[in-house]
């Protein structure tokens, strides 16, 4: 027992008096202060408006109308919810916004599924299959990235119409895919060109063809730049509202136009807890989306940093 | 020409306007084992890719085993190849990494399993099997590579730079057992590496290369002790060979070097031409082969500039002849800074090369 006391204490005694193991931080530096109170001004100003939102939904009319938007709903009703959903009028029809849903729903699933197939296809050939011509294809593809889409309107209202799909499902689907492309392409090829070569030249060692590599070595490899890609096509198709009311018919508009409509619909009484209700229900797939693969949406986004 | 394995005739390679590989031939014997050195950017990598025809070549022909394979794929050439970074499929085991090549050739899968039992046996990485790369360490996985070459069954091993991603202690083991590998198997194997111990001790043969131009070919121990020009003379050997330039002159006893401070015999250097005096030159001596305070028949004084002692031997920088010459003696033999030293040298261990053309006189 002595023994042991004393190598602890001549352990502990071999310490100079003064600093020493690890500096010990202050919770209220002026740097904590100043960091965490930015980022609370930050997120206090992104989350009042949503607060009012969900607070308004809550409320019945005459509460609303007393106009204290801040104040937490005194009877919590969720009659506005089932009502935005399922009777609210958009000019004749009166199912509110439901039908919006399950056409978004029939929209973006496929335009989401087919761009990426497509567009991993091409950046993946354009990486790793250099043909002649592949840079300049390369280039154009990425200068449609930076064409407004307005420009496009008229001229793709007229192809669809020759083709015969204009106002169809697959017309707005068919667009969707191809204003995708350039952005996604560019996307994967940079994944693609990030992968050691070797990789894919030991494929072809190993005897494999264009599709064996990709969808045995490339494909697998890539999950991350595949969420990427999903979460920017389902977010930006769910919330896309020009081609949607350009290239559709009204019984086949997406859940962003016919939100418009009822907010905007000008018969009777505005109703803002209605309104309200029906904006968080469109928001709310993207939402969903991004919290459930959100980790992975930021490894793919930092993927040049994550070694393979 | 049956016992060639590799051939390969006029090739040249060009991007664009940059021309990587010129006119370059090269005879790879049966059973071989050839070693790609240079520095990096010389072109030792491109020609390895354009043998494994994973590069599109400009002209010339590739043969392997007495087969034009010039416009073949990858995969029909015979080859099989081990990469710097391993170059694993890192979804796959070490079991699937191995086979994927069998089964995208649609092999039974009982001569698969035979395959990779064979390869695993080999290498030594059974209890691999079922990990992923993620899960092995840099010297396991550059065997799993070497296996996934094994499995292929081919004539003909390509490596590319496989030992320089791993620490120095696994690289001479990797390298012990690459040359195992070698004398038991026996293929062709063609290596390509910066680092001249690896190229002294596997090869065969070297091919020293130098913007695309094979410098010299020959086995480790000629182009150590006569290198064919000044570039190999100075890349093969550690610390380099030192050079002294002058010309060679004729005296009594026979042609002498001589420069402003320095007198030199030649008597027992083999000349492969006449040594014509007044022809200007450059003269090589390794750093070993420079006795200090010996008993040679020249004596030339140097001082000592500073000592590196490196254990087994001891390696001095000298002042002599108004430049910085380097000696290795024994790791015994000490010397303080300052020290006067006596050197002597032996003519048939020395290169002399033309100060003009830069080649082997």
């Amino acid at each position: 027992m002595s023994d042991r006391s004393s190598l602890v204490a001549a352990s502990a005694s071999r310490l100079q008096p003064g600093p020493a193991g690890r500096k010990p931080r202050r919770m209220l530096s002026p740097r904590n202060i100043m960091l965490y109170g930015t980022l609370l001004v930050a997120a206090i100003y992104y989350l009042i408006p949503l607060y009012v939102m969900v607070v308004t939904s809550l409320k019945g009319m005459p509460e609303v109308r007393l106009g204290n938007i801040f104040s937490p709903p005194l009877e919590i009703t969720f009659e506005p919810w089932v009502k935005a959903w399922s009777q609210a009028c958009t000019g004749l029809n009166c199912d509110g916004l439901s039908r919006g849903f399950w056409n978004s729903v029939l929209i973006t699933i496929p335009s989401t599924l087919i761009s990426i197939a497509v567009a991993s296809v091409n950046g993946y050939a354009l990486a790793n299959w250099r043909f002649k011509g592949s840079e300049v294809f390369f280039t154009i593809l990425i200068v449609g990235a930076f064409i407004p889409y307005q420009v496009m309107i008229y001229p793709i209202v007229i192809v669809l119409r020759e083709l015969g799909i204009y106002g169809t499902l697959t017309g707005l689907i068919i667009v969707h895919t191809i204003f995708g492309m350039p952005i996604l392409t560019l996307l994967f090829r940079n994944y693609f060109a990030g992968l050691p070569e070797e990789l894919f030249k030991a494929a072809r060692i190993d005897g494999a063809g264009f599709w064996a590599i990709y969808l045995r070595i490339m494909a697998p490899m890539s999950l991350p730049i595949f969420v990427v890609a999903m979460i920017l096509q389902i977010t930006g198709i769910w919330n896309d509202f020009l081609f949607g009311v350009v290239f559709t018919r009204p019984e086949y508009y997406p859940m962003t136009v016919q939100l418009n409509n009822i907010v905007n619909s000008v018969q009777g009484v505005k109703e803002y807890n209605v309104n309200m209700a029906a904006t968080i229900l469109t928001g709310a797939v993207p939402l969903i989306v991004y919290f459930v693969s959100g980790r992975l949406f930021v490894r793919g986004i930092a993927a040049g940093a994550v070694k393979g | 020409m049956t016992n060639t394995s590799v051939s390969i005739k006029d090739l040249s390679l060009n991007f664009g306007a940059v021309s990587v590989l010129r006119n370059l031939n090269l005879d790879i014997r049966d059973g071989e084992f050839l070693v790609l050195l240079g520095s990096s950017g010389c072109g030792k990598s491109t020609l390895l890719n354009c043998i494994a025809g994973l590069l599109e070549i400009s002209e010339g022909q590739i043969f392997i085993k007495d087969r034009n394979v010039t416009w073949e794929e990858p995969k029909d050439r015979g080859i099989g190849m081990v990469f710097q970074s391993y170059a694993l499929y890192p979804q796959m085991s070490v079991e699937k990494n191995l086979s994927f090549g069998l089964k995208v050739a649609k092999l039974p899968q009982a001569d698969i399993d035979k395959r990779i039992a064979r390869a695993a046996e080999i290498l030594q990485i059974q209890p691999l099997l079922k990990r992923k790369p993620a899960e092995l360490s840099g010297g396991q996985r550059q065997r799993v590579a070497i296996g996934r070459a094994l499995v292929r069954d081919v004539d003909v091993f390509l490596f590319d730079e496989p030992l320089s991603n791993l620490d120095a202690k696994l690289r001479s083991e990797l390298r012990v057992e690459i040359k195992r590998l070698h004398q038991s198997l026996k293929n062709t194997m063609i290596y390509v590496t910066h680092d001249q111990i690896e190229a002294m001790t596997l090869a065969d043969r070297i091919a020293i290369m130098k913007n695309g131009v094979i410098q010299q070919l020959d086995s480790p121990d000629t182009i150590y002790n006569a290198p064919r020009n000044l570039f190999v003379a100075g890349f093969i050997g550690s610390p380099s060979m030192n050079f002294l330039r002058g010309e060679v002159a004729a005296s009594d006893t026979g042609p002498i070097f001589v420069s402003d401070t320095v007198r030199f015999s030649l008597d027992g250097y083999r000349a492969g031409e006449a040594l014509q005096p007044g022809r200007k030159a450059v003269l090589g001596v390794r750093p070993e082969h420079i006795a200090v305070n010996g008993e040679t028949a020249e004596l030339h004084e140097a001082v000592v500039d500073i000592e590196e002692p490196m254990g087994a031997d001891n390696l001095l920088w000298l002042k002599y002849a108004g430049q910085t010459i380097s000696v290795r003696v024994n790791g015994a033999r000490r010397f303080a800074p300052g020290a006067k030293v006596r050197l002597g040298f032996d003519p048939s261990l020395a290169s002399l090369f033309d100060a003009e053309t830069e080649l082997r006189i």
